[in-house]
């Protein structure tokens, strides 16, 4: 079954896995608490701009890791002759 | 505050709903003319947000007011589901499109081995946990109504139910629910219009809520930082962006946190309007890969103004002074924004519409095939002799979406004031979790089976009706309240929210826990309990392994095994599809399995199978099964037709590859038997060889031996001294002769392994000390010297004493043959090594080149120069050989032309070694 | 004058009696004991006749014969083979080297005697 789910042509879905489990930790306690400080960044609270910025990097890796070039997951390419 | 006329706010709702209508009408054309609009990933991901319904478009921001970052789990979720989509998502709408699925209870149930009880049991849930959300969207639209026209406080009791803006819209909604949620009859096939629709709404939601977020913080504020500077003034707000509570004091809720994420996760795939849109209406699993980030996105950027509107809200109105859910619409309306507010309630509406139009049609496709047609199977309205069904099914399901609009409707009008938006909204979400084990674990799990589904889902369902339906009915003053804090009956132990005195908990947390961990409990505990059945097992193949197969459009098993009529089944699909579909279904499968028309078609389990399914799109998976039965002859399917049917699948999809298989071991086989052939050619060439050297060894002694002895018989008179050099060569070559056959005997006794070996312990001292005795008159003769060097003590030896005698003697002989006639030496050695004892003979004769060591102890093979090489026998060396080897020992020559031989042989120690270690005997000591 | 004949053989015991049988029938006899100086002293000393072992060290008896053969100079030089080999398949590859005659071991001395003293009149 794995092996035939790589075969949609999509991401390796060890990466997505690793993803996932990365999004768990950090969207979780105890990492959250890193930053429940009273500090501001640019006059916004810490946190709201840290769990926005969390998410919004998240999504980055998702989308990098989906529209990658097809070419770029797969083998390497076989070197010209 | 500015207020709007009601009719202009009911006229702009109108219009609003029009526009959709329009909308809608043109996905449907294009459609129509083959050019659809909702074929790519946006037009899906957009429909996904059909995620954020009034409850996110109002309730994000009235959570924030009093949670701060409290309403943002329900986001963090869903992108934690959207990190994984690609792997189960697409692996959902796999499954679904392969097995025409229509709805989520369709799916569990057809999971489950077809079970009617399940869909219904799903149904059920959904009905009971989905219906007060329905409410719930009711009075978003209700609620920003009465914001707009001024009446939040008025009494709606004066107000003629006619008079209802709330009943208008949701008739209307109604209306554009029937018409384009129930086009086809199949509700496997989109519904485009409805798709569009909802995408085109999701944009309208995000586009005002983001409109009415600017206007607040740039707008009424001076941008983010000056909305928190302003909001750190005001005591109360300054906690709202920490996470330890509003007092500041208390401990972060990390459990509720972690709880809504999960809960959220699940719920953004099982909430029936989430599957409708993401499974059922999927036009291709590859947009789903983009979709996921796109949605993902879709939530970051409505979620970006929730805070500032929040905060925004509470410092402009002070605490308490405006209800914080509808702060999107009475911001503006401060401000004479009314255009904005208009706007800003337009998104809301389609927040509210787009998850109520969605909802509806999954949840009345549920409720007809699940709960109405197994009902009207029973009575028989639907069996064989009825007529076209296909009106009757479309009216049952207009009169569901019907009913399931009028009831939420009327649970708002009845209970509308009592729930906290958000609350209600957990409590659904909680109630749609329970499907997650059976789902997700059919998907995964062979074995889960319906017993446990069904346990799963009751266990759970009743637990979370206990510990979360209840306390909020209790809450609304419909139950003593008595009960939450004592129990029931005085029971402290059972109170619904701290069960077992578990306390500690938030209430959504502690029931989810209480019901996941009753639900997973059941689920495992019953589908281990009971192997399970044909039908059941067929299914786990087809839903967990649904990616293992060739054919993206056929299922790799057709597990189905009776006699069937084609009449009955194009009867049967004729009923249930209409005359027009059903031409078309069989025409198609006509064309795809190479017959000539509809009548050329073979009633088969393919056909079968095939007809089953595209009923299933029709009327639900296990109907379809009801129905199918009815009309054909089938065998009950065992456990044991299921391996069978495997094994036929597995046999078909093997031959090509064994056959692949066996013709490349063919090849090797050839090869093999090639390579035997060409040894067992070399082997007879050998033994022909042998048989020919031994032949000339035999006859070059006879010849001699025939001539002289002829000669001398016919020479009389021959000169004594030449007759008796003569005599001499005859009894040399007669020795020779007899030796040689001697050897050869020797030889085909050991090679054929029938040579006899009486093994002693040796003392090696001793016997070559014995050798070279017998030797001496040999080596005395031609005038050489022999030299032993045989150590002081050795190990004995278990080996035959005669046989290696006949070894070393071999060795001397060779020796003394080859050393020079004058000044011959030979030096004969024993030592010994780790574990062998080594015998060395040197000659100083003219030595071997390298190249022929290993030949000369092949048979009929003798080294040095042939024109002055001694007589011998060729089979001295080669005997010797077995007879060392015969010991486990080897024995070698270490040689080079003109610096004499070295011929050594080694017999390892502790072979046969009790001799050694053998206790002194009794009668030495 | 007498005839000269070469014996060609490895077998020291086999050279003396061929040659006791040779000298006694008159001819003047020459001995070599492998291949090529067979092949030597047939070109050098010209014998009419040669008694050659099939399987000698070096050059066997057939690459010889198949030699002497070879050169047209040699022409008239007779070769009895001799051979302790049996086999068809020996005869076979003497008489395609072109041998005159042959013999297999072990051999009747008379009938080499009036073998050769035929071949020789």
């Amino acid at each position: 079954m794995t092996t035939r789910n790589r075969d949609g042509g999509g991401p390796p879905p060890e990466r997505l896995v690793a993803l996932f489990a990365l999004a768990l930790a950090v969207l979780n306690f105890p990492l959250l608490l890193l930053w429940d400080r009273p500090v501001t960044v640019l006059g916004l609270p810490l946190l709201g701009v840290a769990l926005f910025g969390v998410w919004a990097a998240l999504i980055g890796l998702l989308i990098w890791v989906s529209e990658r070039p097809a070419a770029h997951r797969r083998k390497p390419r076989r070197p010209l002759r | 505050m500015t207020v709007l006329s009601p009719s202009l706010v009911l006229g702009v709702s109108a219009g609003y709903l029009l526009v959709l209508f329009a909308v809608a009408t043109f996905a449907e054309r294009r459609a129509a003319q083959g050019r659809s609009v909702i074929g790519n990933a946006w037009v899906y991901a957009l429909s996904w947000a059909v995620y954020c319904s009034a409850w996110t478009y109002f309730g994000s921001v009235g959570r924030a007011a009093v949670g701060g970052i409290w309403f943002l789990p329900i986001y963090l979720g869903p992108l934690l589901a959207m990190l994984l989509a690609w792997l189960v998502l697409r692996k959902m709408v796999r499954i679904a499109q392969t097995y025409r699925v229509t709805s989520i209870a369709d799916f569990i149930a057809t999971r489950y081995g077809k079970s009617p009880a399940l869909a219904a049991v799903v149904t059920l849930i959904t009905v009971i946990g989905i219906v007060p959300y329905i409410a719930l969207q009711v009075k978003g639209v209700s609620a920003g109504y009465e914001v707009l026209i001024g009446q939040a406080e008025v009494q709606r009791t004066g107000v003629a139910w006619w008079q209802d803006g709330t009943l208008a819209v949701t008739l209307a909604l109604a209306a554009f629910t029937i018409v384009f949620g129930t086009r086809h009859l199949d509700l496997s096939e989109r519904h485009e219009g409805m798709v569009a629709a909802v995408a085109f709404e999701s944009l309208v939601k995000l586009g005002a809520f983001l409109a009415a977020g600017v206007f607040v913080t740039w707008g009424l504020f001076d941008g983010p930082a000056d909305i928190w500077a302003r909001a750190r003034d005001v005591p109360d707000l300054q906690s709202l962006l920490r996470l330890k509570g509003a007092t500041g004091a208390g401990d972060f809720g990390h459990a509720q946190w972690f709880a809504l994420t999960i809960l959220s996760m699940f719920s953004v795939l099982l909430l029936p309007r989430q599957f409708q849109m993401m499974v059922v209406e999927c036009v291709d699993e590859r947009h789903v890969l983009r979709a996921a980030w796109i949605f993902s996105l879709y939530l970051l950027a409505i979620n970006i103004f929730v805070l500032p509107i929040a905060l925004g809200g509470l410092i402009h109105f002070g605490p308490g002074g405006a209800n914080p859910e509808t702060f999107v619409l009475s911001l503006p309306l401060s401000q004479n924004a009314t255009a904005l507010a208009l706007l800003a309630y337009i998104g809301g509406m389609s927040a509210a519409t787009g998850m109520l139009i969605v909802e509806t049609v999954a949840v009345s496709t549920m409720v007809c095939n699940d709960l109405v047609m197994p009902a009207l199977l029973r009575m028989r309205v639907m069996g064989a002799g009825a007529g076209d069904v296909t009106r009757l099914l479309l009216v049952i399901r207009r009169v569901a979406i019907l009913a399931v609009l009028l009831l939420g409707y009327v649970y708002f009008r009845v209970a509308g004031d009592v729930y906290a938006l958000v609350s209600i909204g957990l409590i659904s979400f909680a109630a749609v979790a329970q499907f997650a084990p059976a789902l997700f674990g059919g998907m995964y799990w062979h074995g889960g089976t319906a017993a446990g589904a069904m346990g799963g889902l009751l266990g759970g369902f009743a637990v979370w009706a206990y510990t979360l339906l209840l306390p909020s009915m209790a809450k609304s003053g419909w139950l003593p309240g008595g009960i939450l804090d004592q129990g029931p009956f005085g029971i402290a132990l059972l109170a619904p929210e701290r069960l077992f005195g578990i306390t500690g908990l938030d209430n959504l947390t502690h029931g989810l826990f209480w019901s996941m961990l009753v639900n997973v409990t059941l689920y495992v505990g019953l589908s281990l309990a009971r192997a399970p059945s044909g039908r059941e097992a067929s299914q786990a193949l087809l839903f967990v392994d649904v990616f293992d197969r060739a054919d993206a459009a056929e299922p790799q098993w057709i597990f189905w095994r009776g006699r069937a009529r084609l009449p009955d089944l194009v009867d049967l699909a004729t009923r249930l599809l209409g005359r027009a579909r059903a031409d078309k279904v069989f025409r198609d499968y006509a064309q795809a399995v190479g017959a000539r028309d509809i009548s050329g078609i073979t009633a088969d389990a393919r056909l079968v199978d095939h007809v089953e399914r595209q009923i299933a799109g029709a009327v639900g998976g296990a109907s379809a099964r009801i129905m199918v039965a009815s009309v054909v002859q089938e065998e009950p399917l065992g456990i044991t037709d299921v391996i069978e049917i495997l094994d036929e699948a597995s046999q078909i999809r093997g031959y090509a590859r064994a056959l692949e298989e066996k013709s490349r071991s063919l090849e090797a086989v050839m090869d093999e038997l090639r390579a035997a052939n060409d040894a067992l050619k070399s082997l007879d060439q050998m033994k022909d060889d042998f048989m020919s050297s031994v032949t000339h060894e035999l006859r070059t002694p006879l010849t001699s031996i025939r001539a002289l002895s002829e000669l001398m018989l016919d020479v009389p008179d021959m000169d004594p001294d030449e007759r008796a050099e003569f005599l001499r060569i005859v009894v040399s070559e007669s020795q020779r002769l007899s030796r040689l056959v001697n050897q050869v005997l020797d030889m085909a006794k050991m090679e054929s392994g029938h040579a006899e070996w009486c093994s002693t312990e040796i003392d090696l001292r001793e016997l070559l000390t014995d050798a070279v005795h017998v030797t001496a008159e040999l080596f005395r003769e031609r005038g050489a010297e022999v030299v032993m060097d045989l150590g002081d003590d050795v190990p004995r030896v278990f080996a035959d004493r005669d046989r290696l005698m006949q070894v070393v003697l071999n060795l001397l002989s060779n020796a003394a043959k080859f050393m020079p006639d004058q000044g011959g030496r030979v030096t004969v050695t024993l030592r010994q090594e780790a574990q062998a004892l080594v015998v060395g003979v040197r000659d100083n004769g003219p030595g071997i080149s390298a190249d022929q060591h290993g030949a000369i102890f092949d048979r009929f093979q003798q080294a040095g120069d042939p024109a002055d090489r001694p007589p011998g026998t060729g089979l001295g060396l080669p005997i010797s050989r077995r007879i060392v080897e015969h010991f486990g020992g080897r024995i070698w020559v270490e040689s080079a032309p003109g610096e004499g031989a070295l011929f050594a042989f080694s017999l390892p120690l502790g072979r046969q070694g009790e001799g050694e270690h053998e206790p002194e005997s009794p009668d030495r000591g | 004058m007498s005839q000269r004949v070469l014996i060609a053989d490895d077998e020291p015991n086999i050279v003396v009696s061929l040659e006791f049988m040779m000298k006694r029938a008159g001819y003047e006899v020459l001995v070599a004991r492998d291949g090529l100086q067979a092949l030597d002293m047939i070109r050098r000393e010209r014998p009419r006749l040669v008694l050659l072992d099939g399987m000698m060290p070096g050059l066997s008896g057939f690459e010889v014969c198949e030699a002497v053969r070879a050169d047209d100079a040699l022409a008239d030089t007779k070769i009895v083979m001799l051979t302790a080999k049996g086999r068809d398949t020996d005869v076979a590859r003497g008489v395609g080297a072109g041998a005159d005659a042959y013999v297999v071991k072990p051999f009747s001395t008379r009938d080499l005697v009036d073998m050769v003293r035929d071949m020789l009149a």
